[in-house]
């Protein structure tokens, strides 16, 4: 009896001897700690997803998603999105192999891409405001404002983080740091890809599936 | 120019907010030109302002928190003696200064009290229990801090510019909507929750990193103190459910700002959804007020019944068991909507379910004190007094869960009386027992024994007075936020419960005085050792206060029970463990960033308040800017040097080696 | 907006003299409310005694000073403790779920009353910061008191004419949300004679301190004749604009003129309150 239970104390102690070897590396943090934080930004847009899933119907009189939605443009602005974060991926591997021309460019040709996006996003958004149906119409369209636009709002603030990468490239060149705030500008991104592909088919999709 | 804001916004024709403002800015005032003649400005601006040190950090939350503590208490002061006073008349407190003083007792309590609290013990405990030099982003933690100071500054600014919230401590619409409170209370409690809010969220990143990815060598999960492992829990609630808060809150703004229609009456809103989305923040907002404390208790009792924690694996199970179920109860908090027997009888089950896990932790205190030689000092009154009261409030919050028992007491003074005994009997108990247990570690000196004994007394004495009363009237129907009232039953109890703020008034001047004792005969309480109540934890390895870089060398953890265990070897063999080989620390550089960005925070939140757009521009670009800077500069750290290392570390061995000899291992 | 209290305060005093505990029911759902409150109560208590005893028995046994007392400093596990800690709080939540579960459903507030003779509607309305209780079947609207027959089941319908609040009269039963927009039912029977405390029980704002009501149970007789007594002029839309309004009533009792007023209320025909007027710090609206 007293043979077992030592024995089993010793492969025990065996299967927790030390396999940890203590804090992880800057990189590691960094990246690690990024993704908690937007796994936080999804939770904020979760909210406002379970917030249009309520309110969709509530039209107020006013048009409904199938009367407004322009899939065709909204096709575009996707489009627009994957390429650019396409550019960002190309930015990741020029920013690893350190060429700064080539960083460069693909930052350029993801910002391209992005205003691309923007710009259809707020064409579309002004378009239903001329139509009188902007966010203080009904319960719906004030989801799908604040839904939608938060994801351009996040987009806005990438941008303005981007050319701040761009400009610290330049001026610092790709030092260990600058390198950790790529990774988190370049996983940011595609996060934001991610969120569209949910906005894409939850809202537009859906919607005039409705 | 300004917005909305006029002359007007000062109550001038109030006297008690007012004088109540005036005193307190005077104060301020008096303590700032106090600070700068004497000439301790460079000395905080270097040391505490700008500190990334997890440590400092902590005990800035901490004091922080006690400054809230104390203005919430003197708003609960003010809504007993109302209450006391205001049957069959006014009282001395109108509504709409009545409604403020509740709302703000909520919200400065919750969110600028207990959680600042909780965040700066974990803040100054876990990277020492991790065996760690900081928190996996130190200048993040920073900016957290200021944050949430930002967001208190708000809140007390409201008591002289403008108004506070009257709409309780979670602003339900269409209340809180414009139409029926066009004032600026309610984006005053709305900006402010939302800059801290923010302030919360990193640290809540900045604390699951550290714990997952900082941690000594041989530190598995397992072999983690249990306060980690709740600090841990806490922080995946914060991290899941305050990014909620602030969508919800957004929304708010938008349907008061620019008339979006979220919960409106009007244009399809839906009110129903605010209170969804807001207690699915709510719930597991209580548990990370609670969890904390949890881990507290987990080190206290232990430590001072001389044994290690029973059925670790069960604790740990539990903490986690509750931060998963604490996120599938949240319609409790509003059976009375009428959603019907299905969805009430499954919720109810569930919040009761959270009862098992709880009621297992419990259970392993006990044991933990079995067979123990339990010191009564003040933590463990604390404890103590913890357990017993904590066990009658879930008793009272289980009852809450059956819905018919809700149906009857739902807003009550029953549901006041229980959410007091579990946030005060377990959060505020916890906290007070965890600033007393690590206050030497912090401060290098202990808090006075006999002083806090009677402090403790006094304020669980005047917890019970205060809170049993309420029970007794909710059950006799009184709900909650009354400003004056008619039905004569109630008034005893109402006079008992103000006689049980007194005595807790008494118990925080005894808390004081016992700070004040302390600091004063702080060399014959000094604890040159750096373990000074036989701890088990690696917080207790170091010297108290520790050095900026906590330890000399990193531990090599090979046991639950690592620190306890090298302490009885070293003991019997009555020589320390080897001397290690020093090298070079790296430490993060100070940084004023967090300072400067809350200051440009502070001034956004104001600007949105009041509507002064140019202003807000300018915060903006400003805190943007202080980013910039921050990212811009080209060193992060500084060295300290192996022979400083080694010179301190000398000191701290040499005290040990001395101790030794006084010590009987176990 | 001032309003005199006087008379208000009048009608209160009247009011406190009746009993409020729950624990005194005086009507069906009040006491199974009660009875579910006892029962889980005693569940818990079966659990939480022993413990408690626990608690101290143990802080007490195991001080430092007892010599008595066996130290065991390496006791930090025990299977069967651990099963038992387990087990123990598992059974009772069992136990309490299965009151829960049936409770809920018995006691659904939307649930009509078993066995009874036929029930009469009540609409009930809220406003700031009065009640407004409708009769439809008998063409009443009463302010702030509310009058039933004693044994007839009543179904309520509630809404509320501005913010959420909640209704409720402790010692006939449960307590029920009032939202705009939206109709939430309420069955209750009241079982005995009397005047009982009604009250608004969630924050409406700076009137919800007076936004309370006399719930009246009259023999059937006496309820016929309260109903004849209505008097002035009947209650119709403009009527309820005007009583919409912000500020405190005291109890009036009308002939109901609109017949859909409850519905036109709840689709919004009538729109909700108009709130405060803006300014930086509403007046006082209490005296």
């Amino acid at each position: 009896m007293s043979a077992t239970a030592a024995a089993h104390a010793a492969s025990h102690s065996v299967a927790r001897m030390p396999s940890h070897t203590g804090p992880a590396n800057k990189r590691i943090v960094t990246g690690y700690g990024f993704w908690i934080f937007l796994l936080s930004d999804f939770v904020i847009f979760a909210s406002l997803f379970a917030a249009f899933a309520v309110l969709v119907h509530n039209t107020n009189g006013g048009p409904g998603p199938h009367e407004l939605f322009d899939l065709k443009s909204v096709a575009v602005e996707t489009g627009a999105l994957l390429l650019s974060t396409y550019a960002c991926g190309l930015a990741s591997i020029a920013a690893h192999r350190r060429s700064a021309i080539g960083f460069y460019l693909a930052m350029l040709v993801t910002a391209i891409f992005g205003a691309v996006f923007l710009g259809l996003e707020i064409n579309e958004f002004y378009g239903f405001i001329d139509k009188g149906a902007g966010p203080q119409r009904s319960g719906f369209l004030s989801a799908f404002f604040t839904l939608v636009g938060c994801h351009g709002l996040h987009v806005s603030l990438g941008m303005l983080w981007l050319f701040t990468m761009i400009a610290q490239v330049f001026a610092k060149g790709f030092r260990d740091d600058i390198q950790r705030r790529i990774l988190c500008f370049s996983l940011f991104w595609h996060a934001l890809d991610i969120i569209w592909v949910g906005i894409f088919t939850a809202v537009y999709l859906y919607g005039v599936y409705l | 120019m300004l917005g909305k804001l006029t002359w007007d916004a000062i109550p001038f024709d109030q006297p008690i907010p007012l004088a109540a403002g005036a005193v307190v800015a005077l104060a301020v005032l008096a303590v700032l030109i106090y600070i700068t003649v004497k000439g301790w400005v460079p000395y905080l601006w270097r040391e505490w302002i700008t500190s990334v040190d997890h440590k400092r950090i902590g005990v800035m939350y901490v004091a922080l928190a006690i400054l809230m503590l104390m203005r919430g208490f003197i708003d609960a002061v003010m809504m007993r003696t109302q209450q006391a006073v205001a049957f069959r008349s006014n009282g001395y407190l109108p509504p709409e200064h009545f409604n403020q003083i509740f709302s703000a007792h909520g919200t400065i309590m919750i969110f600028f009290g207990a959680m600042p609290f909780m965040i700066g013990l974990m803040n100054f405990v876990v990277p020492l229990q991790l065996g760690v030099r900081d928190v996996a982003f130190p200048t993040l933690n920073s900016v957290s801090f200021w944050l949430t100071a930002s967001g208190a500054l708000l809140v007390n600014l409201s008591l002289v510019v403008g108004e506070f919230s009257r709409t309780g401590w979670l602003p339900f619409p269409p209340l809180s909507e414009m139409t029926y409170s066009p004032g600026v209370g309610v984006d005053y409690y709305c900006w402010a929750l939302q800059i801290s809010g923010v302030g919360t969220v990193l640290t809540g990143v900045n604390f699951v990193t550290t714990i997952l990815k900082i941690r000594a060598p041989g530190m598995t999960y397992m072999r983690m103190p249990i306060f980690c492992w709740t600090a841990l829990a806490a922080n995946l609630l914060i991290v899941a459910a305050f990014p909620v808060l602030t969508a919800t809150l957004a929304m708010l703004l938008l349907d008061r700002y620019l008339g979006f229609h979220f919960f409106t009456n009007t244009g399809g809103g839906n009110m129903m959804m605010f209170m969804n989305l807001i207690w699915a923040w709510g719930h597991p907002e209580v548990y990370i007020l609670i969890l904390p404390a949890f881990g507290v208790f987990s080190c206290v009792v232990p430590t001072f019944s001389g044994k290690p924690v029973f059925g670790y694996r069960s604790m740990v199970m539990a903490t986690m068991a509750i931060c998963l179920i604490a996120f599938m109860v949240w319609l409790h908090h509003f059976f009375t909507m009428g959603a019907g027997g299905d969805v009430n009888a499954i919720f109810g089950t569930m919040s009761a379910i959270i009862a098992v896990p709880t009621g297992v932790k419990i259970f392993n205190w006990l044991f933990t004190m079995y067979g123990g030689r339990v010191r009564f000092t003040v933590p463990m009154i604390w404890s103590v007094a913890f357990m017993i009261t904590f066990t009658v409030g879930g008793l009272t919050g289980v009852l809450l869960a059956v819905p018919p028992a809700d149906f009857m007491l739902h807003n009550s003074m029953f549901l006041v009386a229980h959410f007091h005994n579990v946030i005060v009997g377990g959060t505020v108990f916890g906290a007070l027992a965890g600033m007393t247990y690590w206050f030497p570690k912090a401060f290098g000196f202990r808090l006075h024994e006999g002083w806090g004994r009677w402090s403790a007394y006094f304020t669980i004495a005047g917890f019970y007075v205060v809170f049993m009363p309420l029970y007794v009237v909710g059950l006799e129907g009184m709900t909650r936020r009354l400003q004056h009232y008619d039905v004569g039953a109630w008034r005893p109890w109402m006079m008992v419960s103000v006689f049980g703020v007194l005595l807790a008034l008494v118990g925080i001047v005894l808390e004081i005085v016992t700070i004040y004792v302390s600091i004063r005969d702080r060399e014959s309480l000094r604890d040159e050792v750096g373990d000074p109540w036989d701890g088990r934890t690696l917080e207790w390895s170091t010297a108290s206060p520790p050095p900026e870089y906590n330890f000399a060398v990193l531990p090599h953890v090979d046991h639950e029970e690592y620190y306890w265990r090298i302490k009885q070897a070293a003991a019997r063999s009555e020589t320390l463990p080897e001397e290690p080989h020093y090298v070079d620390i790296e430490m993060p550089r100070n940084s004023a960033t967090g300072f400067v960005a809350a200051f440009f925070a502070t001034v956004m939140g104001f600007a949105l308040i009041w509507h002064i757009w140019w202003m807000v521009g300018v915060a903006f670009v400003g805190a943007y800017a202080t980013f910039v800077a921050f990212a811009w500069r080209d060193h992060e750290e500084h060295v300290i040097p192996a022979e400083t290392v080694a010179r301190n570390d000398h000191a701290r061995r040499a005290a040990r080696a001395k101790a030794l000899k006084a010590y009987s291992p176990r | 907006m001032r309003i005199k209290r006087a008379a208000v305060l009048t009608s209160a005093l009247a009011l406190s003299g009746c009993e409020i505990s729950i624990f005194d029911p005086k009507g069906t759902i009040a006491a199974q409310d009660a009875q579910i409150l006892v029962d889980s109560l005693a569940i818990m208590l079966a659990i939480v005694i022993p413990t408690l005893i626990a608690i101290v028995a143990f802080a007490w046994w195991y001080r430092a000073g007892n010599t008595r007392a066996r130290y065991r400093p390496d006791f930090e596990y025990s299977g069967q403790i651990e099963l038992v800690v387990w087990s123990i709080p598992a059974l009772t939540v069992l136990l309490l779920a299965g009151v829960i579960w049936v409770g809920s459903h018995d006691l659904d507030p939307g649930a009509p009353i078993k066995g009874a003779g036929k029930p009469l509607t009540i609409q009930v309305v809220s406003l700031d910061w009065k009640w407004l209780f409708l009769y439809p079947d008998q063409k009443l609207a009463s302010v702030n008191e509310l009058v039933a027959p004693v044994g007839t089941p009543l179904r309520l319908e509630l809404t509320s004419g501005s913010v959420m609040t909640a209704f409720f009269v402790p010692q006939w039963g449960s307590m029920i949300y009032t939202m705009n927009g939206m109709t939430s039912r309420l069955n209750l029977r009241a079982d005995k004679a009397g005047d009982y405390y009604g009250e608004a029980s969630q924050i409406s704002g700076d009137g919800f301190a007076d936004m309370h009501f006399k719930a009246r149970a009259v023999s059937a007789d006496d309820f016929a004749k309260w109903t004849q007594s209505a008097a002035g002029v009947p209650f119709d839309a403009a009527a309820y604009k005007e009583l919409a309004k912000q500020g405190l009533a005291n109890p009036a009792l009308r002939p109901l003129a609109a017949p859909d007023l409850f519905s036109d209320i709840v689709t919004q025909k009538l729109p909700p309150g108009p709130g405060p007027k803006p300014s930086l710090r509403p007046p006082s609206v209490v005296n």
